[in-house]
């Protein structure tokens, strides 16, 4: 991996969260490919990665094989099964083998490590991008501000298919993170958990600040932390002092051209304060149901 | 003659229990996989092979088999789902047509590759587009360089039996190679016939259980699939991969054999139909040689020497065979179901490179015919053979039975 990647922090911690022999589907991505170089693999698990758009599908098969075979009685132990996959293939290319295996409830944790772009290729957009962010194929130019158009809430449209565990976490707390996971693990059938986890490359901020990053996007509401469990919605942490949002883009260099001298944007930062308000408030408002 | 015989005096000694059905060619392969009782199977309906599913969904839900049944939200999903389950050590089957064929074309290698050995139930029909439901070789014919096995039946009974047969051939330690069942749309999948099937008991003695190797699944001895590899590895995988390909031929005879012993029949390779001593043959594939087949009786009471080279096995191609077969023949025609735009059609592709060590030449004339489920008559047959006899040419495909002639 890069230096100061956030992937391997966020799946150190989620595999803490996990006692039980996993085995581990991998989709195309950054962290698939930089952990499985053959003739080496940093993985102890068993591992398989199938392609970009299908490991909801591809832990489907081998958690039905899986039960298939147990009832034969082949198996005494309980083996748990993890799926990962960037934004890229989870919120885009993936969405469909994703939610497909979500609704047969298959018993299998999806993890997202979310880095809000497609980074294998080199920092393009994704729909896991935020409005404004510059990435390679919603470049900021003289006349677009970035990706015109807003982040898809993906943890929001896997809640809606009313499976047992849903949740959203941030590397930098680690218990949350480690805690997550492993109640996701434990929870009889599909769980998912997105991680929002920092590519210095595409994000432009030091190799050092992955947690730094993590705590402004989660304390100025941009990233909320929370679970569903069987429909139950609770926030996980409310900041005590919020972070105006534009300390949280300040921070990046994909958000450069909103404070360029001269070219300053203060029209989208305080769009971007109101909208993020307003999410805070609505997702607020089922906590509290 | 003697082999008959033998295999007669086998299947007697065995005892067999068999009854006969009419049946589809679409039942038929659902009802081996009942049979066979797979650990999983994954699929994803359309049209022509829906009933397999369909009729397997029925089994399920009638506690007739320990199958997980996962009903995918697509195609993609299914061929992949089937990879998980099959590397994960389960015996896998499957079922699929035309644009889901296409959508799983990603996956096919990539099962190929994982040596990953599911049995596949192809019912052959048109790529669109335009759309179109009925037969042809359009969706199965792009796969032939995918890494798979492809089979392609005649007939119900030749669905049935292969099915189980190609469990056997699949996941034998030396192939490990998923098998493409093919059958025609419509023609063969949903036409009533009578098929003989073996007893429950008997197929299950026949496909066993499988021997996994390296199953994902073994949490002590941890494995990888699909990892990331350069220049310096890539391949030399790819040719280890080919190895279970070239062991088919040997594997397949065997397996073929021991099932003849259970059904009293066996299915060559090649179907050869009265081509030993034919002068002018033609090279066919699936339903439409039973029409040539007739055609070759009436010429053959005509006088004239005409026969039939079926070809079964598509992939591996057998070259040597098929070479074999055809030497020394005054014409041969090859009619394809399925256009390679651009370039020569498959089958004609093979034989004609088939026969190009031969040091006496052979003539071939390609012919495409039956697109989109376009009838294949007789008449059509016939006009093939008195075209090979008028010494009748062109370096380019001809086709039949278009409306506006083959121009």
């Amino acid at each position: 991996m890069c230096p100061g990647c956030g992937a391997p922090t966020a799946l150190r911690q989620a595999f803490m969260g996990i006692d039980a022999p996993v085995v581990v589907v991998g989709a195309t991505g950054c962290l698939e490919v930089s952990t499985t170089v053959y003739p080496y693999s940093a993985w102890r698990t068993p591992f398989m990665h199938v392609a970009f758009e299908n490991a909801g599908a591809a832990v489907s098969g081998v958690e039905a094989a899986y039960k298939a075979m147990k009832n034969k009685g082949n198996f005494k132990e309980n083996i748990k099964f993890v799926a990962f996959g960037g934004d890229g293939g989870t919120y885009d290319i993936g969405l469909q083998s994703l939610s497909g295996a979500l609704e047969r409830g298959h018993d299998f944790t999806y993890i997202c490590y979310n880095n809000q772009g497609y980074m294998n290729t080199g920092a393009q957009r994704s729909s896991a991008t935020p409005q404004n962010a510059s990435a390679t194929t919603s470049p900021a130019g003289s006349v677009l501000p970035g990706k015109l158009q807003r982040a898809k809430n993906l943890t929001e449209i896997v809640a809606a298919h009313n499976i047992p565990y849903v949740a959203q976490t941030s590397l930098h707390n680690p218990m949350d993170l480690i805690m997550k996971v492993k109640r996701a693990v434990e929870t009889p059938g599909p769980a998912f958990v997105n991680i929002l986890v920092p590519c210095p490359l595409f994000w432009r901020i030091d190799q050092g600040d992955q947690v730094k990053l993590c705590k402004l996007a989660v304390d100025s509401k941009f990233w909320p932390v929370y679970e569903v469990e069987n429909g139950v919605y609770s926030l996980s942490y409310t900041p005590k002092s919020e972070v105006p949002v534009e300390e949280f883009l300040k921070a990046q260099g994909r958000y450069a051209h909103l404070f360029k001298k001269g070219k300053e944007r203060p029209d989208i930062v305080e769009h971007a304060q109101k909208e993020i308000d307003a999410e805070w408030e609505k997702l607020k408002g089922k906590c509290e149901k | 003659m003697a082999k008959t015989l033998e295999m007669l005096v086998n299947t007697l000694a065995r005892n067999v229990e068999k009854h006969k059905e009419m049946t589809s060619g679409n039942l038929a392969f659902a009802e081996a996989m009942r049979q066979i009782n797979p650990d999983v199977v994954a699929a994803y309906p359309i049209t022509p092979s829906t009933e397999i599913p369909m009729r397997f969904a029925e089994f399920v839900a009638d506690g007739q088999v320990d199958t997980e049944y996962v009903a995918v939200e697509s195609e993609h999903s299914a061929i992949t789902a089937c990879v998980g389950a099959s590397v994960s050590g389960g015996r896998v089957m499957t079922a699929s047509s035309a644009n889901g064929v296409g959508l799983m074309h990603e996956v096919f290698p990539i099962a190929a590759a994982f040596r990953a050995p599911i049995v596949f139930g192809l019912v052959n029909r048109s790529l669109g587009a335009p759309v179109n439901i009925h037969c042809d070789h359009s969706d199965s014919m792009p796969e032939r360089d995918s890494g798979w096995v492809q089979i392609y039946c005649e007939d119900a009974q030749e669905v049935y039996d292969t099915a189980l047969l190609s469990v056997r051939l699949a996941e034998h330690k030396d192939v490990l190679t998923p098998v493409f069942v093919c059958q025609d749309g419509f023609i063969t999948s949903h036409c009533y016939e009578a098929v003989e099937m073996l007893s429950d008991e008997a197929v299950k003695e026949f496909v066993g259980e499988r021997t996994p190797h390296y199953p994902l699944l073994d949490v002590d001895n941890p494995v990888s699939y699909g990892s990331f590899v350069m220049s310096e590895h890539y391949f030399e995988i790819k040719r280890n991969q080919m190895e279970g390909m070239f062991n088919v031929p040997r594997v397949y005879d065997e397996v073929s054999k021991e099932l003849a012993a259970y059904t009293g029949r066996e299915y060559p390779m090649l179907d050869c139909y009265r081509t030993e001593d034919a002068e002018y043959v033609v090279v066919i594939m699936s339903s439409a040689a039973g029409v040539v087949k007739d055609v070759v009786d009436d010429l053959r009471n005509r006088g004239i020497k005409a026969g039939c080279l079926r070809v079964r096995m598509f992939r591996p191609f057998p070259r040597e065979a098929v070479k074999d077969a055809l030497a020394g023949k005054k014409g041969v025609a090859v009619l394809d179901r399925s256009a390679s735009i651009g370039g020569t059609a498959p089958i004609a592709s093979e034989v004609k490179s088939a026969l190009y060590d031969l040091s006496e030449k052979v003539p071939v004339q390609e012919y495409i015919f039956g697109l989109g489920g376009r009838d294949f008559f007789p008449k059509d047959a016939e006009m093939v053979f008195e075209m090979l006899e008028e010494n009748d040419y062109t370096s380019d495909a001809r086709f039949i039975g278009l409306l506006e002639g083959d121009k």
